[in-house]
Protein backbone atom coordinates (compact mmCIF):
# COMPACT_ATOMS: atom_id res chain seq x y z
CA UNK A 1 0.00 0.00 0.00
CA UNK A 2 1.61 3.11 -0.77
CA UNK A 3 1.13 6.66 0.95
CA UNK A 4 0.80 9.49 -0.48
CA UNK A 5 2.74 12.43 1.67
CA UNK A 6 4.33 15.17 -0.74
CA UNK A 7 6.48 16.98 2.25
CA UNK A 8 9.63 19.22 2.47
CA UNK A 9 11.84 17.54 4.70
CA UNK A 10 13.18 21.02 6.14
CA UNK A 11 9.29 22.25 6.70
CA UNK A 12 9.92 22.42 10.54
CA UNK A 13 12.88 24.59 9.92
CA UNK A 14 11.46 26.18 7.65
CA UNK A 15 8.56 27.26 10.18
CA UNK A 16 10.52 28.56 12.69
CA UNK A 17 12.51 30.06 10.24
CA UNK A 18 9.48 32.31 9.91
CA UNK A 19 9.22 32.52 13.43
CA UNK A 20 12.34 34.21 13.49
CA UNK A 21 11.68 36.76 10.50
CA UNK A 22 8.72 37.56 12.66
CA UNK A 23 10.32 38.16 15.82
CA UNK A 24 13.35 40.36 14.26
CA UNK A 25 10.72 42.18 12.25
CA UNK A 26 9.13 43.43 15.66
CA UNK A 27 12.36 44.27 17.25
CA UNK A 28 12.76 46.21 13.64
CA UNK A 29 16.45 44.73 13.45
CA UNK A 30 18.04 43.97 10.30
CA UNK A 31 19.41 40.33 10.34
CA UNK A 32 23.04 39.13 8.35
CA UNK A 33 23.91 35.39 8.16
CA UNK A 34 27.73 35.75 7.31
CA UNK A 35 28.52 32.20 5.95
CA UNK A 36 32.24 31.10 4.41
CA UNK A 37 34.13 28.45 4.79
CA UNK A 38 36.55 27.95 7.81
CA UNK A 39 39.88 30.24 7.92
CA UNK A 40 38.38 32.66 5.37
CA UNK A 41 38.81 35.83 7.66
CA UNK A 42 35.08 35.97 8.77
CA UNK A 43 35.59 37.31 12.28
CA UNK A 44 38.47 39.63 11.39
CA UNK A 45 36.22 41.13 8.82
CA UNK A 46 33.64 41.48 11.52
CA UNK A 47 35.86 43.00 13.73
CA UNK A 48 37.27 45.33 11.42
CA UNK A 49 33.42 45.80 10.22
CA UNK A 50 31.70 46.56 13.56
CA UNK A 51 34.43 48.87 14.54
CA UNK A 52 33.52 50.87 11.85
CA UNK A 53 29.81 50.74 11.97
CA UNK A 54 29.89 51.48 15.73
CA UNK A 55 28.52 53.26 17.55
CA UNK A 56 25.93 54.84 14.76
CA UNK A 57 24.97 51.50 13.88
CA UNK A 58 24.08 49.35 16.88
CA UNK A 59 25.23 45.75 16.20
CA UNK A 60 25.08 42.21 18.13
CA UNK A 61 26.46 39.08 17.29
CA UNK A 62 25.39 35.27 17.40
CA UNK A 63 29.09 33.71 16.80
CA UNK A 64 28.17 29.81 15.56
CA UNK A 65 31.29 26.94 15.59
CA UNK A 66 31.61 23.98 16.85
CA UNK A 67 33.41 24.17 20.08
CA UNK A 68 34.99 26.88 21.85
CA UNK A 69 34.66 30.68 22.13
CA UNK A 70 37.51 32.07 20.67
CA UNK A 71 35.52 33.84 18.27
CA UNK A 72 33.26 35.54 20.46
CA UNK A 73 36.10 36.23 22.98
CA UNK A 74 37.59 38.24 19.72
CA UNK A 75 34.68 39.97 18.36
CA UNK A 76 33.54 41.23 22.14
CA UNK A 77 36.90 43.74 22.22
CA UNK A 78 34.84 45.74 20.08
CA UNK A 79 32.15 46.64 22.18
CA UNK A 80 29.09 44.39 20.22
CA UNK A 81 26.81 42.42 22.28
CA UNK A 82 28.12 39.14 21.24
CA UNK A 83 26.75 35.72 21.94
CA UNK A 84 28.01 32.37 21.35
CA UNK A 85 26.44 28.88 19.90
CA UNK A 86 28.49 25.53 20.42
CA UNK A 87 26.61 23.24 18.86
CA UNK A 88 29.17 20.01 20.22
CA UNK A 89 25.80 19.73 22.53
CA UNK A 90 23.92 18.78 19.26
CA UNK A 91 25.74 16.54 17.71
CA UNK A 92 28.57 19.21 16.11
CA UNK A 93 25.98 19.91 13.53
CA UNK A 94 27.96 21.94 10.81
CA UNK A 95 25.32 24.60 10.09
CA UNK A 96 23.16 26.41 12.66
CA UNK A 97 19.47 25.77 12.04
CA UNK A 98 16.50 28.51 13.03
CA UNK A 99 15.84 26.67 16.36
CA UNK A 100 18.75 27.66 17.71
CA UNK A 101 18.91 31.14 16.31
CA UNK A 102 15.93 32.86 18.55
CA UNK A 103 16.71 31.35 21.55
CA UNK A 104 20.17 33.30 21.18
CA UNK A 105 18.85 36.37 20.10
CA UNK A 106 16.67 36.88 23.00
CA UNK A 107 19.38 35.85 24.96
CA UNK A 108 21.69 38.77 23.49
CA UNK A 109 18.25 41.17 23.50
CA UNK A 110 17.80 42.58 20.23
CA UNK A 111 15.43 45.78 21.08
CA UNK A 112 18.21 48.09 21.13
CA UNK A 113 19.96 46.36 18.08
CA UNK A 114 19.89 48.15 14.39
CA UNK A 115 21.68 45.24 13.11
CA UNK A 116 22.06 41.25 14.09
CA UNK A 117 24.87 39.31 12.76
CA UNK A 118 24.97 35.59 12.74
CA UNK A 119 28.05 34.59 11.91
CA UNK A 120 27.30 30.70 10.84
CA UNK A 121 30.21 28.29 11.04
CA UNK A 122 32.91 27.13 8.64
CA UNK A 123 31.36 25.39 5.92
CA UNK A 124 30.59 25.97 2.40
CA UNK A 125 27.80 23.32 2.40
CA UNK A 126 25.03 22.40 4.90
CA UNK A 127 24.41 26.45 6.27
CA UNK A 128 23.42 27.62 3.02
CA UNK A 129 20.66 25.12 2.99
CA UNK A 130 19.00 26.16 6.21
CA UNK A 131 16.81 28.99 6.53
CA UNK A 132 17.15 31.02 9.70
CA UNK A 133 15.12 34.13 9.40
CA UNK A 134 17.66 35.91 7.90
CA UNK A 135 17.09 39.51 5.81
CA UNK A 136 20.31 38.67 3.93
CA UNK A 137 23.34 35.82 3.49
CA UNK A 138 26.51 37.25 2.53
CA UNK A 139 29.25 34.62 2.19
CA UNK A 140 33.13 35.37 2.53
CA UNK A 141 35.77 33.30 0.62
CA UNK A 142 39.29 34.40 0.84
CA UNK A 143 42.02 34.58 -1.34
CA UNK A 144 44.15 31.11 -0.34
CA UNK A 145 41.53 29.11 -1.02
CA UNK A 146 40.70 28.49 -5.28
CA UNK A 147 39.01 30.20 -7.90
CA UNK A 148 36.91 27.46 -8.98
CA UNK A 149 35.14 27.22 -5.10
CA UNK A 150 32.21 29.21 -6.28
CA UNK A 151 31.34 26.12 -8.83
CA UNK A 152 31.89 23.57 -6.61
CA UNK A 153 29.75 25.17 -4.40
CA UNK A 154 27.48 26.64 -6.47
CA UNK A 155 24.15 26.58 -3.84
CA UNK A 156 25.95 29.02 -1.26
CA UNK A 157 26.83 31.35 -4.05
CA UNK A 158 23.50 31.48 -5.62
CA UNK A 159 21.85 31.75 -2.16
CA UNK A 160 23.76 34.54 -1.20
CA UNK A 161 22.62 38.35 -1.77
CA UNK A 162 26.46 39.79 -1.76
CA UNK A 163 30.12 38.11 -1.78
CA UNK A 164 33.26 38.84 -0.11
CA UNK A 165 36.35 37.77 -1.80
CA UNK A 166 38.69 38.89 1.64
CA UNK A 167 42.43 38.67 2.00
CA UNK A 168 43.58 40.82 -1.18
CA UNK A 169 46.47 41.71 0.42
CA UNK A 170 47.99 38.91 -0.13
CA UNK A 171 47.57 38.46 -3.66
CA UNK A 172 51.01 39.60 -4.80
CA UNK A 173 52.38 36.85 -3.21
CA UNK A 174 50.18 34.13 -4.48
CA UNK A 175 49.39 32.27 -7.54
CA UNK A 176 45.51 33.11 -7.53
CA UNK A 177 43.54 34.88 -10.13
CA UNK A 178 40.92 37.14 -8.37
CA UNK A 179 39.49 38.13 -12.02
CA UNK A 180 38.76 34.50 -12.39
CA UNK A 181 37.15 33.87 -9.12
CA UNK A 182 34.69 37.21 -9.56
CA UNK A 183 33.50 35.65 -13.25
CA UNK A 184 33.04 31.87 -11.53
CA UNK A 185 30.33 33.90 -8.74
CA UNK A 186 29.10 35.89 -11.63
CA UNK A 187 28.24 32.22 -13.31
CA UNK A 188 26.86 30.80 -10.39
CA UNK A 189 25.14 34.30 -9.77
CA UNK A 190 25.12 36.68 -12.15
CA UNK A 191 24.09 39.48 -10.57
CA UNK A 192 25.66 39.33 -7.43
CA UNK A 193 27.52 42.21 -5.52
CA UNK A 194 31.40 40.75 -4.62
CA UNK A 195 33.49 42.72 -2.63
CA UNK A 196 37.21 42.79 -2.35
CA UNK A 197 38.50 43.07 0.76
CA UNK A 198 41.39 42.63 3.31
CA UNK A 199 40.11 43.03 6.45
CA UNK A 200 43.63 43.05 7.44
CA UNK A 201 44.51 46.49 6.11
CA UNK A 202 40.97 47.59 5.76
CA UNK A 203 41.59 47.92 1.96
CA UNK A 204 37.96 47.89 0.05
CA UNK A 205 35.92 48.08 3.40
CA UNK A 206 33.96 50.81 2.41
CA UNK A 207 31.56 49.41 -0.30
CA UNK A 208 30.87 47.08 1.79
CA UNK A 209 30.08 49.01 4.71
CA UNK A 210 27.68 51.33 2.76
CA UNK A 211 26.28 48.05 1.12
CA UNK A 212 25.25 47.02 5.02
CA UNK A 213 24.08 50.14 5.99
CA UNK A 214 21.79 50.83 3.08
CA UNK A 215 20.48 47.14 3.94
CA UNK A 216 19.70 48.25 7.56
CA UNK A 217 18.09 51.92 6.58
CA UNK A 218 16.27 49.72 3.91
CA UNK A 219 13.97 47.60 6.70
CA UNK A 220 15.23 49.64 10.19
CA UNK A 221 14.59 52.96 8.81
CA UNK A 222 18.01 53.99 10.56
CA UNK B 1 27.40 16.71 6.34
CA UNK B 2 23.75 17.52 7.69
CA UNK B 3 22.34 14.37 6.75
CA UNK B 4 21.43 13.48 10.16
CA UNK B 5 19.42 15.87 10.76
CA UNK B 6 17.62 15.46 7.21
CA UNK B 7 17.18 11.55 8.18
CA UNK B 8 15.64 12.78 11.45
CA UNK B 9 13.50 15.08 9.78
CA UNK B 10 12.42 12.41 7.57
CA UNK B 11 11.77 9.36 10.03
CA UNK B 12 9.35 11.64 11.58
CA UNK B 13 6.94 12.58 8.86
CA UNK B 14 7.30 9.16 7.43
CA UNK B 15 5.86 7.59 11.29
CA UNK B 16 3.34 10.51 11.24
CA UNK B 17 1.88 9.35 7.97
CA UNK B 18 1.74 5.64 8.71
CA UNK B 19 -2.49 5.15 9.42
CA UNK B 20 -2.93 5.02 13.79
CA UNK B 21 -5.14 1.39 12.37
CA UNK B 22 -2.48 -0.44 10.52
CA UNK B 23 -0.89 -2.78 13.01
CA UNK B 24 2.46 -4.01 12.92
CA UNK B 25 3.36 -1.70 9.95
CA UNK B 26 6.11 -2.12 7.70
CA UNK B 27 8.04 0.74 5.54
CA UNK B 28 9.31 -1.37 2.30
CA UNK B 29 10.11 1.95 0.47
CA UNK B 30 10.57 5.55 1.08
CA UNK B 31 10.25 7.51 -2.12
CA UNK B 32 12.03 11.19 -1.92
CA UNK B 33 12.64 13.92 -4.56
CA UNK B 34 16.31 15.76 -4.33
CA UNK B 35 16.92 18.02 -6.15
CA UNK B 36 20.54 18.29 -8.16
CA UNK B 37 21.61 21.27 -6.49
CA UNK B 38 20.14 20.39 -2.73
CA UNK B 39 23.31 19.53 -0.61
CA UNK B 40 22.50 15.85 -0.27
CA UNK B 41 24.54 12.66 -0.53
CA UNK B 42 22.93 9.90 -1.08
CA UNK B 43 24.83 7.27 0.68
CA UNK B 44 25.62 9.60 3.94
CA UNK B 45 21.20 9.73 4.19
CA UNK B 46 21.24 5.95 3.71
CA UNK B 47 23.78 5.23 6.63
CA UNK B 48 21.91 7.76 8.76
CA UNK B 49 19.02 6.48 8.07
CA UNK B 50 20.03 2.94 8.67
CA UNK B 51 21.04 3.71 12.57
CA UNK B 52 18.13 5.64 13.68
CA UNK B 53 15.56 3.69 12.18
CA UNK B 54 16.42 0.48 13.84
CA UNK B 55 13.64 -1.07 15.59
CA UNK B 56 11.16 0.94 14.26
CA UNK B 57 8.57 0.49 11.21
CA UNK B 58 10.82 1.92 9.05
CA UNK B 59 13.58 -0.49 9.87
CA UNK B 60 15.69 -1.68 6.31
CA UNK B 61 13.24 0.33 4.46
CA UNK B 62 14.36 1.03 0.57
CA UNK B 63 15.41 4.71 -0.51
CA UNK B 64 14.10 5.81 -3.95
CA UNK B 65 15.38 8.75 -4.81
CA UNK B 66 14.26 10.51 -7.97
CA UNK B 67 16.84 13.31 -8.86
CA UNK B 68 15.29 17.11 -9.84
CA UNK B 69 17.44 18.08 -12.63
CA UNK B 70 18.08 22.59 -11.64
CA UNK B 71 15.80 23.87 -14.28
CA UNK B 72 15.94 27.72 -14.31
CA UNK B 73 13.85 30.41 -15.84
CA UNK B 74 15.14 33.67 -17.01
CA UNK B 75 12.71 36.71 -16.04
CA UNK B 76 14.52 38.29 -19.31
CA UNK B 77 14.39 36.30 -22.06
CA UNK B 78 11.60 33.88 -20.59
CA UNK B 79 12.99 30.93 -21.60
CA UNK B 80 13.83 27.82 -19.57
CA UNK B 81 16.61 25.38 -19.65
CA UNK B 82 18.59 22.95 -17.66
CA UNK B 83 21.35 24.40 -15.74
CA UNK B 84 24.46 22.25 -15.66
CA UNK B 85 28.37 22.87 -14.86
CA UNK B 86 26.82 25.33 -12.12
CA UNK B 87 26.56 28.32 -14.93
CA UNK B 88 23.26 30.41 -14.38
CA UNK B 89 23.73 32.82 -16.93
CA UNK B 90 20.99 32.89 -19.76
CA UNK B 91 22.81 31.08 -22.69
CA UNK B 92 19.88 32.62 -24.85
CA UNK B 93 20.34 36.64 -24.25
CA UNK B 94 22.73 36.24 -21.81
CA UNK B 95 21.71 38.23 -18.76
CA UNK B 96 21.79 37.02 -15.80
CA UNK B 97 17.95 37.11 -13.90
CA UNK B 98 17.05 34.12 -13.60
CA UNK B 99 15.00 32.17 -10.79
CA UNK B 100 14.94 28.53 -10.02
CA UNK B 101 12.15 26.55 -11.04
CA UNK B 102 13.41 23.05 -9.74
CA UNK B 103 16.30 21.78 -7.86
CA UNK B 104 17.07 22.64 -4.21
CA UNK B 105 14.23 19.83 -3.51
CA UNK B 106 14.41 17.74 -0.51
CA UNK B 107 10.99 16.03 0.24
CA UNK B 108 9.72 12.83 0.26
CA UNK B 109 6.91 11.76 -2.00
CA UNK B 110 5.43 8.36 -0.60
CA UNK B 111 6.12 5.76 1.10
CA UNK B 112 5.06 1.86 0.62
CA UNK B 113 3.81 -0.31 3.37
CA UNK B 114 4.29 -4.21 3.07
CA UNK B 115 0.90 -5.73 2.60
Amino acid sequence: MEINIQKRVLEANDSEADINRKFFKGQNVFVLNMMSSPGSGKTELLCKTLGRLMPDVSVGVIVGDICTTNDADRLEVTGAKVTQINTDQFGGDCHLAAPLIIASAKKLGCDDLDLLIVENIGNLVCPAEFDIGEDAKTVVLSVTEGEDKPLKYPLMFRVADAAILNKIDLLPFLDFDAELVVDNMKKVHPHLPVFEISAKTEQGLEPWLEWLKVKVFEKTGR
Amino acid sequence: MHEMGIAQQLVEIALCAIPDDIENPKVEKLNLKIGKLASVVEHSLTFCLEIITKDTPLENARLAIDVVPVIVHCKSCDNEWEVKDSVFKCPFCEDGDVEMLTGREIEITSLELAE
